[in-house]
């Protein structure tokens, strides 16, 4: 790989012709790198092209079978983290490595402990986090306990727990995945001072918006190969994508004129209580009708949780009342509502879309496993099971090695297609969808919202509720910002711009605070 | 649509419905307060009931006068009651008043057995004594989970780890030491512990480098020692014909146990359960004081997270499973060494799964396991107490067995209710595959 960045260019990080196969599948075949002195490297790439395996060698969490691996010019063979923490090099996992019970101090320590003869001594341990703290501008309180912290205060801890250990080679694993919007930009500032003090950072990331907000230089992996490099001046949205998915890849949604019907799903001054007893669905009122996508935007922690799983059945309301195709279905059981032909995909893939340890198959017929077709007098008919799920298999093209593998060994977006075949087949009326392609690569979204808009065209009305504006935007037909429990304003996806959604979300009314 | 969970519905509903554990508990003892008022203090008798605090005769000590004493624990009970139902405000301080009545059942115990005996009086300090003495096996095995589990492996071996302990050093002793020597009786003692050491490494082997079920490997060792000692009993220890002898002697504390009246009782003791207090004390600084510790517990919330930092969460685990055998085994020596001379089948007679549940009791920490120990140890204590002094009600004797489990049930039931929802190691019982 060539030298972007000219003469000036220091590598601090080289990798050379990296392979690495695990059983049944070769992760990263002659993979080359390299990062220089206080750039910011991207690396781009689908679920599963190999991104997260190649740092983990880099990292010393996995050893390559070939290839080598250099440190500020000097060949390294890493046996554990240990060896990696020791040459400058630290890792803020995509799934955070923290211990929860434990404080923000002894997590950041653990592993490098800061002792006063044989004991612990959290106070200038205290002393050192504060101080790292100032100087990259990452607030965090050493004595909280971690648990108790947001998802983007975890994430500074786990920055400066690779900062305490004097990493000067910072490898963020999908660093943006977890924070809301907000928190995306304090992030990229952060990002930014710290290359700024001489840092070298690898970013890995398939969202092309930050590639290229942030990126440096940018290395595309597809399939556990480099596919090509770029920086950021010569690269659009466009070209990386189709670089990442090796096709073309059509962003906008081709959709045509909505076709609105009679109306199927209907809320009436709907409260819904959150998990500590706080009504966060304040008196919800709205209207969806057959054929048309109503798109529910908002700030995430408005009610949207809530209000999914009340029209769902999977939660009890406070109030009010939800009819769907003409009857009252208020507090109704999920399995009743289901039967109507109400279909819904859960925000939470893996708390309420699948069961991560049952088979794909099993998995497919989670809803109708008790209908006829799938059971005979309390026996399960495991041939039709099988059968549709072969079918449902190649029809919503998921890549696996077959209908009985355990759908935990699927990859997040092969997971969200089958609960999206699941949810999709059979007689459906309403759909309920909430975060529909959070995680998922950009060929995945794009057969996604294809999915959708193919069942808004056959007379659906479809609930969508999505925390990405831009899926809002292009998939909407009518566009509703949700506000602190409440509908604050409904408007025409046609004439609808992000600026006056994102005046809504933010303060609820479209004329704005001063 | 499919609902794969429905926790999420059912948590939403149960916030309605005011039966939590909270109220349940706050009903429990209203209804004993109410029971303890209406019921009892009218109906036992009032007078020359004496605590003593030293051995007759004439000892030192104080009258009391039951009904009273039943009227104040009764009053205290209704008010716990009232403020589990109380307006939230008020709420804060019915967790402390939940805490202060289940520690009142131990008063209230004492007093309601000494009202319904023959017998006016009994030595509260000695009764005490008692019960530290016979936590001591408790916790020490408590110390033992304590460090298997905060390292991430659950060991319900500690029964047959204790028992391993007793057997092997009775049987060191009685060989080479004809059970007289004292110097050997040092020498025995360390062979227990060596011994325990060596029955958890092999737990350890079984469940880290093997990922063996770490139930099964606990009931395996468990079954394991129990037909280890037994032959060794049948084969080496009944062969020689030394069936019991000297054990270690009892010593006090300088200073402490010149203090009148109590130094005799309370600071006088035998060697092994001195060393269960250094035992306990050693275990809390070690492990939230020194960097190991904090690595330890690393291993039993995250161990990958763990890994990520270099550390070596199979060698920790390792380490941790056999300290807590060197524990467990010292465990085994207070039973065939300390508190008898001799070893018998089955010795530790369930030792082991009830400093478990201290170790529960005591939501895994040193002094929490400590405590339930003690509360187990005093009821034992207790119950023994309660069979010498024969309770009668309505004339009718209670049997002796009922007597015995009775402060067990009490205990379990009222700090069930105060001591509230315990939270194991979050990694405990999951085998760790290092990353390749």
């Amino acid at each position: 790989m060539a030298q972007a960045s000219g003469g000036a260019a220091r590598p601090v990080l080289e990798v050379e012709g990296i392979t690495k196969a695990f059983p049944g599948v070769v992760a990263n075949d002659d993979v080359s790198l390299t990062l220089n002195q206080g750039e910011i490297h991207c690396l781009l790439g689908e679920n599963g092209a190999g991104k997260s395996t190649l740092v983990n060698m880099v990292f010393g969490l996995y050893r390559p079978d070939q290839g080598t691996i250099k440190v500020r010019g000097e060949e390294v063979h890493f046996e554990d983290s240990g060896d990696a923490i020791a040459r400058g090099i630290g890792m803020v996992h995509q799934h955070f490595q923290l211990i929860p019970v434990f404080t923000v101090a002894e997590n950041i320590i653990l592993g490098n402990e800061v002792t006063k003869g044989a004991f612990l001594d959290l106070d200038s341990a205290r002393r050192q986090i504060d101080s790292l703290a100032e100087r990259y501008g990452l607030a965090v309180d050493p004595d909280a306990t971690v648990g108790e912290l947001s998802v983007g205060e975890q994430q500074r801890v786990e920055l400066v727990k690779a900062l305490f250990r004097d990493a000067d080679i910072l490898i963020l694993d999908e660093p943006t995945a977890v924070l809301t919007p907000g928190e995306v930009d304090d992030f990229f500032g952060v990002v930014e001072s710290l290359t700024g003090q001489g840092k070298s950072i690898i970013f890995i990331t398939h969202k092309l918006r930050e590639v290229l907000a942030v990126a440096d230089r940018i290395t595309v992996l597809r399939a556990g190969r480099v596919v090509g490099t770029a920086t950021a001046e010569g690269a659009t949205q466009q070209s990386l994508a189709n670089l990442m998915v090796g096709r073309d890849v059509v962003f906008r949604v081709d959709k045509g004129e909505a076709d609105p019907g009679a109306p199927v799903l209907r809320t009436q001054g709907l409260r819904v209580a959150d998990d500590r007893g706080v009504e966060t669905v304040t008196g919800f009122d709205v209207e969806v009708r057959a054929g048309e996508i109503f798109g529910i935007a908002g700030v995430e922690g408005n009610g949207q949780r809530e209000l999914v799983e009340a029209v769902c059945g999977m939660r009890p309301t406070a109030g009010g009342r939800v009819e769907m195709l003409g009857q009252e279905t208020t507090d109704w059981s999920p399995r009743k509502i289901t039967e109507l032909g109400v279909a819904h995909v859960p925000e939470n893939r893996s708390k309420h879309g699948v069961v991560a340890q049952y088979t794909i198959a099993d998995n497919l017929v989670l809803n109708r496993y008790h209908h006829r077709k799938f059971s005979q007098r309390g026996v399960r008919n495991t041939a039709a099971i099988n059968a549709e799920a072969q079918e449902l298999v190649e029809q919503f093209d998921v890549r696996t090695p077959g209908v009985d593998a355990v759908i935990d060994t699927l990859s997040g977006g092969n997971q969200q297609k089958v609960i999206v075949a699941r949810e999709l087949t059979g007689d459906i009326k309403a759909l309920v969808v909430a975060q529909p392609t959070r995680g998922l690569d950009v060929g995945s979204i794009e057969f996604i919202h294809r999915k959708i808009i193919e069942l808004r065209d056959q007379g659906v009305a479809v609930l969508l509720v999505s925390a990405e504006l831009d899926e809002i935007l292009s998939l909407s037909d009518r566009i509703g910002v949700l506000y602190r429990g409440r509908l604050a304003g409904t408007v025409n996806a046609a004439d609808a711009t992000r600026e006056e959604l994102g005046l809504l979300m933010a303060t609820g009314s479209s004329e704005g605070q001063r | 649509m499919t609902t794969v969970e429905h926790a999420a519905g059912a948590s939403g509903a149960s916030g309605r419905v005011g039966l939590d554990r909270q109220s349940i508990t706050g009903l429990v003892f209203g209804l004993l307060g109410i029971a303890l008022l209406a019921g009892v203090a009218p109906a036992i008798s009032g007078s020359g009931r004496r605590f003593n605090f030293e051995p007759p005769p004439d000892p030192a000590g104080i009258g009391f006068h039951p009904p009273t004493w039943v009227i104040a624990i009764g009053v205290l009970f209704l008010l716990t009651a009232v403020l589990g139902f109380a307006p939230p405000e008020a709420r804060r301080w019915a967790s402390p008043a939940r805490l202060l009545s289940a520690l009142a059942v131990i008063p209230l115990l004492l007093v309601l057995s000494l009202a319904l005996s023959d017998n006016p009086s009994t030595n509260i300090v000695n009764l005490f004594n008692e019960s530290l003495v016979l936590a001591t096996p408790l916790a020490l095995g408590a110390t033992t989970g304590l460090w298997c589990e905060r390292s991430g492996i659950i060991n319900i071996g500690i029964e047959g780890t204790m028992l391993a302990g007793a057997g092997i050093g009775y049987m060191t002793y009685a060989t080479i030491g004809d059970a007289q020597s004292t110097g050997w009786l040092w020498f025995s003692i360390l062979i227990s512990v060596l011994a325990g050491g060596l029955v958890a490494a092999l737990l350890a082997v079984l469940s880290i480098r093997f990922g063996v079920n770490q139930i099964v490997g606990g009931v395996v060792i468990n079954l394991f020692a129990l037909g280890l000692t037994g032959f060794l009993r049948s084969e080496v220890i009944v062969k020689t014909g030394i069936t019991t002898g000297v054990g270690t002697s009892e010593f006090g504390l300088p200073l402490l146990s010149e203090i009148p009246v109590i130094g005799d009782q309370l600071f006088r003791g035998k060697p092994i359960y001195w060393m269960m207090y250094l035992v306990v004390i050693g275990t809390w600084l070690v492990m939230f004081r020194t960097p190991w510790g904090l690595r330890v517990r690393s291993c039993g919330e995250n161990p990958h997270a763990a890994e990520t930092l270099g550390v070596n969460v199979v060698r920790i685990r390792y380490q941790s499973v056999i300290l807590g055998g060197l524990i467990a085994g010292l465990a085994g020596a207070w039973f065939s060494m300390e508190s008898q001379t001799r070893f018998e089948d089955n010795m530790t007679n369930a030792a082991g799964f009830i400093a478990l549940a201290a170790l529960i009791f005591g939501k895994w920490t040193p002094w929490g396991a400590f405590g339930g120990a003690l509360l187990f140890g005093f009821s034992r204590a207790l119950g023994t107490r309660l069979q010498f002094l024969g309770v009668e009600v309505s004339g009718f004797e209670i049997p002796s067995e009922f007597l015995q489990a009775l402060p067990f049930v009490v205990t379990l039931v009222v700090v069930a209710g105060a001591v509230g929802r315990s939270i194991p190691p979050a990694a405990a019982g999951q085998p760790f595959q290092r990353s390749k």
